[in-house]
């Protein structure tokens, strides 16, 4: 049985702004599925009492002394970007405008 | 004067302080030598001949002026193009941010040139350092200076290949399961993965937060072990750093170089001595373990019984970290966008800007991230994977009350010809197989050269337990003192 279909894979492209082609889907979600089939032994490990490593660098809480200190220059910055106006990072529209 | 390109940072260095040559003729003769083979090796996205020519005529500016000069002051590097460098192009080898220039530079680039180190450009590598061969490049690949139709390793293959072309002495790169170490491997170079933490991410783009960790790449121990120097250390601005000063690591290559390791404990990691390598990589690993064992090393089997579970922790959880990572990258602050025709929509714009800019290889592991991360499979993939990660870490510290180092070969096959991999993206994932293990657990480890298989370099791993770095370069150079540094055939 696959481990993935091709309409979960749809599903995970959308939530990841991805806007996969259909030969692209095609293809990913076979070899996702090669992936997870091989992956999915992990479930063999006996490991419910186990607490997880998200980390290895025992630290917890780092801060700096609250200092203020030169930062980047806005135009800089901005030069960097595809589109600006006004100081600013110019996006494509988030509202819909009609009425 | 013998040609400067073949020479180890340490003797460049030595002849830029006492006046032998300078900088500026030690940075020509590696822009021309990059100009002469970098068309077949294709080792550089970006070549900064005016930037590296300006920072060797300082060097030597400074020493006529009689300043005192760093132990790497005038010797050229390479640099992985994941790394932010101000005003140069810095793309990790992506579409997505082709052209893109930072407006800043990561502390371990400032380290570098406050080192006097004179930068030659960027180097080539896997998208996002998602790769083992480089051809997840979105520029094309990096081809193995030992034979121009194999890999040279990936993700960090450009760094590797520029060091084994001699285009370049010393070169940076990052390793988060095996980038800098499988590379030199099949490269015939020395890699070292520093303890993670023990070198700034700062300026690093992120792939996997948890895992990725910059270090060195050269062709001699005692080499990488000066360049570790000038980049490790504390960084306030890496909330990771860890605020320890770096172990002396050139002290520590200097004495293993003296090829006495009378009294080091040596632990055979059980699980990788034998199964899944090629036969002739698992034949020169044992003929390096006896010449450790001429040395005076102690060599015992260790048995690490989870490690074979590393690569599917691996492969949830750094896809998992880089589908959060590469949320950044949006077609908003920085690189591409695509479909903005004023009629789009930001969400629309968006998936096609990220359709367009990223390969295939990032699309894979950011679905297969998103999908260990969702809701209904967390616990099972990602949370599981995360348990697993703590099995590994007490499998090395338990090895580690055994013995001084953990041993290995590097990677289980020698370089592969281009395309053999990749229409089976987990055929690829298994060059990673005795890297990845490492950086689960956050130590350091090191490959160096052992000796040929079929005529191709065999990479030999030296692993150790956290913020003992020093311990693996005392091994690596005893191992480099008892079988030699490999030349490559000339290009």
């Amino acid at each position: 049985m696959a481990a993935i279909s091709r309409e979960e894979v749809a599903h995970l492209a959308r939530l990841s702004r991805l806007a996969v082609t259909d030969e692209e889907l095609d293809r990913f979600a076979g070899q996702l599925d090669v992936i997870l089939q091989s992956v999915a032994r992990i479930g063999d490990v006996a490991a419910d009492d186990i607490p997880p490593t998200s980390h290895s660098v025992p630290l917890t809480n780092v801060y700096r002394d609250d200092v203020v200190q030169p930062c980047l220059q806005q135009d800089d910055v901005l030069a960097g970007a595809p589109d600006a106006a006004e100081g600013r990072f110019r996006v494509p529209r988030i509202l819909d405008e009609e009425e | 004067m013998s040609d400067v390109t073949r020479m180890t940072a340490a003797q460049i260095a030595g002849l830029i302080a006492s006046g032998e040559t300078s900088a500026v003729e030690v940075a020509t003769a590696h822009l021309d030598r990059i100009a002469a083979v970098d068309e077949r090796v294709h080792a550089f996205l970006h070549v900064d001949r005016e930037g590296a020519l300006a920072a060797a005529a300082d060097v030597d500016a400074r020493r006529s002026r009689g300043e005192e000069l760093g132990p790497l002051a005038g010797v050229p590097v390479a640099v992985k193009d994941v790394i932010a460098t101000k005003g140069i192009p810095t793309t990790a080898a992506s579409k997505i941010l082709e052209g893109w220039k930072p407006p800043y530079d990561a502390t371990l680039v400032e380290r570098l040139r406050g080192a006097g180190t004179v930068m030659l450009g960027k180097t080539n590598m896997d998208e996002f350092a998602m790769g083992s061969s480089t051809e997840y490049s979105a520029y094309g690949p990096t081809n193995n200076p030992w034979d121009l139709g194999r890999i040279p390793g990936g993700s960090g293959g450009g760094s590797a290949a520029s060091l084994a072309a001699y285009e370049a002495p010393l070169a940076i790169g990052t390793d988060t399961g095996g980038s800098i170490r499988q590379p030199g491997a099949v490269t015939g170079t020395v890699g070292a993965k520093p303890t993670y933490g023990g070198t700034s991410r700062y300026g690093l783009i992120a792939f996997s937060s948890s895992l990725d960790t910059p270090g060195p790449c050269a062709r001699t121990v005692e080499d990488a072990a000066l360049l570790h120097a000038v980049i490790g250390g504390h960084d306030p601005r890496d909330s990771t750093s860890i605020p320890q000063p770096v172990p002396d690591v050139v002290a520590a290559a200097r004495l293993g170089a003296t090829g006495d390791l009378t009294g080091v404990k040596l632990g055979v990691v059980k699980e990788f001595a034998g199964e899944g390598a090629e036969p002739g990589v698992i034949a020169a690993f044992r003929e390096s373990v006896e010449a450790l064992v001429k040395l005076g090393a102690e060599v015992v089997e260790v048995s690490c019984p989870h490690f074979e579970y590393a690569l599917p922790a691996y492969y949830l959880i750094a896809p998992s970290e880089a589908s959060s990572n590469l949320a950044r990258f949006d077609g908003v602050r920085y690189g591409l966008r695509s479909g903005d025709d004023g009629k789009r929509s930001l969400e629309e714009v968006m998936s096609l800007t990220r359709d367009e800019g990223f390969g295939p290889e990032v699309k894979r592991r950011i679905i297969l991230g998103t999908y260990a991360l969702s809701s209904g499979y967390y616990d099972a993939y990602y949370g599981q994977a995360q348990k697993v990660r703590t099995l590994i870490t007490r499998d090395f510290t338990s090895a580690f009350e055994q013995v001084d180092v953990l041993i290995s070969p590097t990677t289980p096959f020698v370089a592969f010809p281009f395309g053999s991999r990749t229409a089976d993206p987990y055929q690829m994932y298994l060059s990673d197989l005795y890297t990845i293990p490492t950086n689960l657990y956050g130590g350091p480890a090191i490959s160096v050269p052992c000796g040929l298989s079929e005529g191709l370099p065999v990479g030999f791993q030296i692993m150790a337990p956290t913020m003992a770095d020093d311990r693996m370069y005392r091994v690596a150079a005893a191992l480099e003192s008892a079988v030699g540094t490999l030349t490559p055939p000339e290009l």
